[in-house]
């Protein structure tokens, strides 16, 4: 099958799940302080009372629960790679329980907010954001779990 | 309850140029803005001894230098200048660097100038191919716009304290009514709740009518010492002084995703205790003033959404958390109630002219602690205070007295 090429949309942010373990958000955890970035820290830890220099680059926990969501009924302006034509997408701001932090997302296609309610549980998957000759560019995407077999999607890796 | 005149600067002149979409130079707004503080403040421009400019960074180099080139546009006279970024809260970190130069002594008159000139739609990431900088890619990776987070803070409000669609127009209503009579706010029309809630949805909760444009738009602040003012007081109308200003940052670790970040600080280190930034703004305009909310007379704050008026409500204290319904609901925030907000009409009269905003909140004070904000006055004003918070961290609240 000629499947077209799949390149992460930014390098470094997250594993595309191509080594058969699970997609995950790379983020770092501070070696003095144990705080967590992302994207991830790699000069100074944020964390004023600590001056740690050294980080560890970690997988960030795939479930979370969504601390707010809305969707984007028009086209984004660029650099925005839009579909032609536009089909709108949901966003979910999502917190992640271990590393005490919330962090934005689209959410998968076919989703729309009346599918969403605060605290659900989400799940993070690596798919498309836009096709650009014969090359699919991929980004992190966050799962309902509730909803998932309904809307029939495809987990990336 | 009132600072020393050690922390206490005057002003003497207040002056706008009405917010449209007309598509001019941004230095033809912020001088005619500037022009008319001038006149205000019955100074004339060779009297102003330090110029201090809040930037547009849409508008090309002479953007970036905003203080020098209203200097150059109204003729130059070696007056000091200042330039200064920081987002929506440009204006008032302008306002703080004038202010410092006077209370330092370095100075006596200074004119505080912003404007800009904005493009249609929503707000883009400046060009290029810039994968190291979190707007650009916000965009990029997310098609997240500013509406997304506006939104994202809309839908928290409903689903913690039970507000609804309703509740958020009712805000786009009152501000509409409140900007009726003000000659310097582009829309100037009356709308329904119906209304709001009959147009296009953009972001999930939030409509077209309840989130802010991009305008056109300019204004101005004479500033002055306080020994400057009693020389030059001509009488007349009441002397406005400014009490405060902060212009704070957040504290580590904030819970709150803001614009234009992927996410929020981690609050996993030992002792780390989530501080929200939003509420710490105008704290800092309280505590430097030794004013508290319960002295306020009237309040202008950045509507960026309907939604947003709500939080700022909690956010300088009119209200304990989740009780921001109730006040919108019992017309406390209404002209003619306790403490009305957004008197001028706010960002939904206005739009956001950037660099203008924050200014143009502190005018809006200065004319209704005069008394003299036609067709929106709020009866006896004597504290005032402003609030706004800037992408990046830019904190803005500007506290006013008569």
């Amino acid at each position: 099958m000629a499947d077209a090429t799949r390149v992460p949309a930014v390098e470094g942010w997250f594993t595309t799940g191509e080594d058969g373990r699970p997609p995950a958000l790379l983020g770092s955890r501070c070696a003095g302080c144990g705080t967590y970035a992302f994207p991830a820290e790699t000069t100074l830890c944020r964390n004023p009372d600590c001056a740690s220099t050294a980080f560890e680059v970690v997988e960030l926990s795939r479930r979370g629960r969504i601390w707010s969501y809305t969707d984007a009924r028009y086209q984004p302006p660029a650099p925005y790679v839009a579909a032609d034509p536009y089909v709108p997408f949901c966003l979910a701001a999502v917190e992640l329980a271990a590393e005490k932090l919330v962090v934005m997302g689209q959410v998968v296609g076919g989703v729309t907010v009346d599918d969403l309610t605060v605290g659900d549980e989400v799940e993070l998957v690596v798919d498309t954001l836009y096709s650009e000759d014969g090359t699919d560019h991929v980004v992190w995407k966050w799962r309902p779990l509730a909803a998932a077999s309904a809307a029939g999607v495809e987990v990336g890796g | 309850m009132s600072v020393a005149d050690g922390r206490r600067v005057a002003v003497l002149g207040a002056g706008m140029h009405e917010w449209g979409k007309w598509g001019r130079p941004f230095v033809e707004y912020g001088l005619a803005a500037a022009r008319d503080a001038l006149a205000d403040a019955g100074l004339d421009w060779r009297d102003v001894q330090f110029v201090s400019g809040a930037d547009t960074i849409r508008n090309g180099y002479p953007g970036f230098v905003a203080g020098a080139t209203f200097a150059q546009a109204l003729g130059w006279t070696g007056a000091p200048v200042s330039s200064v970024y920081a987002a929506c809260a440009s204006g008032a970190v302008a306002i703080g660097a004038a202010r410092a130069q006077i209370l330092a002594g370095l100075c006596d008159v200074a004119l505080v100038v912003g404007a800009d000139t904005t493009p249609k739609g929503f707000f883009a990431p400046v060009g290029g191919d810039r994968k190291d900088d979190p707007d650009w890619l916000r965009f990029h990776l997310l098609g997240a716009t500013n509406p997304t987070y506006f939104a994202l803070y809309a839908r928290r409000r409903m689903d913690r304290f039970g507000a609804t669609e309703e509740d958020f127009a009712q805000v786009k209503v009152k501000n509409a009514r409140h900007g009726l009579a003000n000659p310097y706010a582009r829309y100037r029309k009356e709308v329904t709740v119906d209304e709001v809630l009959g147009s296009p949805m953009v972001a999930d909760p939030l409509r077209l009518l309840e989130i802010c444009a991009t305008s056109d738009g300019g204004a101005a602040l004479v500033l002055s010492s306080m020994d400057f003012a009693r020389r030059h007081a001509g009488g007349g109308s009441p002397l406005v002084t400014i009490d405060a200003v902060s212009t704070v940052t957040p504290t580590f670790p904030n819970p709150v995703i803001e614009m234009p970040n992927f996410s929020t600080d981690s609050a996993a280190a030992e002792g780390a205790a989530a501080v929200g930034f939003r509420p710490s703004i105008a704290a800092a305009a309280y505590a430097e003033a030794g004013i508290g909310p319960e002295d306020l007379s009237l309040a202008e704050v950045y509507d960026l959404s309907s939604a947003l008026e709500l939080d700022w409500y909690e956010d300088i204290g009119l209200c304990g958390e989740g009780e921001a319904e109730k006040l919108l609901r019992d017309g406390v925030t209404a002209l003619g109630g306790r403490v009305p907000v957004n008197p001028s009409g706010g960002l939904s009269c206005f739009g956001e002219a950037i660099p203008a905003q924050a200014i143009a909140q502190v005018c809006e004070c200065v004319w209704q602690l005069r008394g003299i904000a036609t067709g929106r006055q709020v009866d006896g004003a004597r504290v005032a205070v402003t609030a706004n918070q800037g992408l990046f961290g830019h904190g803005s609240s500007v506290l006013l007295r008569r």
